[in-house]
């Protein structure tokens, strides 16, 4: 029998009996909706862990030191074979060849430093640190108040809801004020002769200094800069490495890098005499992705930096989530065991009900094979259809609990979160399987059926 | 459908069909050896339980012989493959049964289109093929309706027009006016005399009304106790 064929009498013997037959197809529904429910909030919370931990810039990221620098981030390095590659100081030309790498989004410096500013003309001490611009799509910056900046190269400020607490006892009345930035900028002094020349060994030593060998060095210069508030902030975003040192006054990155701010590794590179060059005390490299952090890490560890990562955190998160989602598939997957019994009770009983007419469809032709099919077919019918309900079941269960989460958030003032997520992936597989465990519960019956002596069929009544 | 008068149409050789019911082993048919030809209306007569339903159901392919081989086309029926039985009742064999056995839910139309359905026969040509069917049969006005509206010889007729509808070379019978008024059950036999004349089908009919076998059909074999008892041509 041709598939349309059998398709046509599958669908209407699953009218026949209509209310068994819908029964029977609910049941898988639940079922589904059951497993379709319990995955979209693993699925949901996964991905609302996996947004929030991304957007925090901590597990796209690979965090760059000169070995020039005493052990990195004052962790243990990896071991890495590169290692034997000379150390290199992490200039604006190392800046560059990092961001050319693949799989690299951006690369900025790492700029935070204490200062004190002056509003309404009270000084207050506070520490500023640089944002880059793709900070907006942070999840710290979700829910604040005012906007974030308006560009890359703009003067504006946005406040951590602390410290604007010490300016007002109404934060939100701060935006659109001005402030004054006190800070000291880092002058470089004009070359002597004999200055300006690299004095560090390929072994990342210096050599002992001689009078000769002094850098020029460079002077600080107190400057003021005003500001426009923009925004306030009750989370803490990440202002550079692992977070530390959170800043509370934030400024555009690229601004920030303009004000040529004394920083605490100047005094280092006096010394060394690379002053002059305006090395970095560390960079942050934003990856595409977790999956890249790996191959970007190498690559810097081979252009002779150290690197640090939180990758093996993101592993862990990783995989306690996958353990997650198999637990909570295997109980939504209960539910679907138990209505495929209902499949096979609903089939057998209709072998029973139909015995005569399995029989009548023998005499006119039909071969095992057809009886099986057809069978089979019906089986399949139901698992779609009841996968498709399913879905839709699933969805509604999970748009539920997200609506009542949300209500619950809303009165402890928390923003709003998709608690379930359905992607195309998971309703294309529950309907598949579904169907296969459908034509799964089929196999009994349909076999059966097949088997029917047809002359003992036809004497049924 | 092929052949002349003297072309065999369908043979047993010897058949037999037993069952174990218990500790006793029922022979249904007993080495029963039988040659029908081509074009020929067989009735085979007997009492209940003779044997003659069984062996309808051998020459059929519904069931298998416990021993000796049923040719038809040249092949034996008893080596055949299940696969290959549902082939030779899907184009060599037509049945009609005493109960119609019409499926209840289906219009007339889509009982008699159903084994076209079952041997894959073009869409195209199927509706051609019911009409004609239900045409020769008389019931062309009844096409939307439901078993459950027709009378009981239409049922029959009905039934008749699905076993024509493949265009099998032999139409197999069984009481098919065991259910039906004595006027009603003369107009079925009517019918199957004029398909056998007029298409030229074999027709083996089983029956145990030795007087309407005797004015319908060529030949008459009779059975008791699963073997043949007698078997002789009118003239």
């Amino acid at each position: 029998m041709k598939a349309r064929d059998l398709t046509e009498l599958a669908g209407r013997n699953l009218r026949e009996a209509l209310l068994r037959n819908s029964l029977t197809t609910l049941g898988i529904a639940v079922g589904v909706a059951s497993l379709v429910a319990m995955l979209s909030l693993g699925v949901g919370l996964q991905e609302l862990a996996s947004k929030r931990l991304s957007r925090s810039g901590l597990f796209d990221a690979v965090f760059v030191s000169s070995r020039m620098n005493q052990r990195g981030f004052g962790r243990p390095t990896r071991p890495d074979p590169a290692n034997a590659s000379p150390a290199k100081p992490l200039d604006e030309q190392a800046r560059q060849k990092i961001a050319g790498l693949a799989n690299v989004v951006e690369v900025y410096p790492e700029i935070r430093f204490p200062t004190e500013i002056q509003f309404e003309g009270k000084p207050f001490s506070t520490t500023v640190a640089g944002i880059p611009a793709s900070a907006k799509s942070d999840g710290a910056f979700d829910g604040m108040k005012g906007a974030f900046f308006s560009g890359p190269n703009v003067d504006e400020a946005i406040l951590q809801i602390e410290f604007a607490k010490d300016l007002s006892t109404q934060p939100d009345s701060l935006i659109g004020k001005n402030l004054t930035l006190r800070y000291a900028e880092r002058q470089p002094l004009p070359p002597e002769p004999s200055a300006g020349k690299s004095k560090t060994g390929a072994n990342g030593k210096t050599p002992p200094l001689q009078e000769t060998d002094l850098s020029p060095g460079f002077s600080i210069v107190p400057r003021e800069k005003i500001f426009r508030i923009v925004g306030v902030v009750e989370t803490e975003p990440a202002t550079g490495f692992g977070g530390f040192g959170r800043g509370r006054l934030l400024i555009p990155l690229q601004v920030a890098e303009t004000l040529r701010i004394a920083q605490a590794n100047d005094l280092r590179e006096i010394l060394r005499g690379t002053s002059s060059k305006g090395n970095y005390d560390s960079l942050t490299v934003r990856v595409k992705g977790p999956s890249q952090v790996k191959s970007v890490e190498d690559a810097i560890q081979s252009q002779g930096f150290t690197t640090f990562s939180l990758l093996d955190a993101t592993k862990s998160l990783r995989q306690v989530f996958a353990v997650f989602d198999l637990l909570l598939g295997i109980f939504g997957s209960l539910a679907l065991a138990v209505a495929s019994l209902g499949i096979i009770n609903t089939l057998v009983m209709a072998i029973l009900e139909r015995r005569r007419e399995i029989g009548i469809l023998k005499a006119l032709g039909a071969a095992d094979r057809d009886i099986r099919r057809l069978f089979f077919a019906e089986a399949g019918v139901m698992g779609l259809l009841g996968g498709i309900l399913g879905v839709a079941l699933g969805w509604l269960i999970g748009s539920a609990l997200t609506f009542g989460t949300n209500v619950y958030l809303r009165r402890q003032e928390l923003p709003p979160i998709d608690l379930s997520s359905i992607p195309w992936w998971m309703v294309a597989g529950a309907i598949g399987f579904s169907v296969l465990v459908s034509l799964a519960a089929g196999i009994y019956p349909a076999s059966r059926a097949a088997k029917l002596n047809p002359v003992e069929a036809l004497r049924y009544e | 459908m092929t052949g002349t008068i003297d072309e065999i149409a369908i043979r047993t050789d010897a058949v037999s069909r037993s069952y174990q019911m218990g500790d006793a082993l029922v022979r249904a048919v007993d080495d029963v050896s039988i040659a029908i030809r081509s074009k020929e209306f067989v009735a085979l007569l007997g009492s209940s339980g003779s044997g003659k339903s069984t062996l309808l159901n051998l020459m059929a392919g519904l069931d298998r012989p416990t021993s000796g081989a049923i040719f038809a086309r040249g092949r034996n029926l008893a080596e055949m493959s299940s696969e290959d039985l549902a082939q030779h009742r899907s184009h060599t064999v037509g049945m009609v049964f005493q109960s119609f056995n019409l499926l209840p839910r289906m219009t007339l139309e889509e009982n008699v289109e159903l084994p076209l359905r079952l041997a894959e026969v073009e869409r195209n040509d199927r509706a051609g093929r019911v009409r004609e069917a239900v045409e020769r049969v008389r019931l062309a006005a009844r096409l939307t309706h439901r078993p459950s509206e027709l009378s009981g010889g239409e049922q029959q007729r009905a039934a008749l027009a699905r076993a024509l509808v493949n265009r099998p070379t032999i139409l197999l019978a069984d009481e098919p006016t065991g259910n039906l008024d004595s006027a009603t059950g003369d107009a079925i036999l009517h019918l199957l005399q004029e398909i056998n004349e007029s298409l030229g089908m074999t027709i083996v009919m089983v029956t145990h009304d030795h007087d309407r076998a005797a004015r319908f059909a060529h030949r008459i074999v009779t059975m008791a106790d699963g073997k043949l008892t007698s078997d002789g041509t009118k003239s």
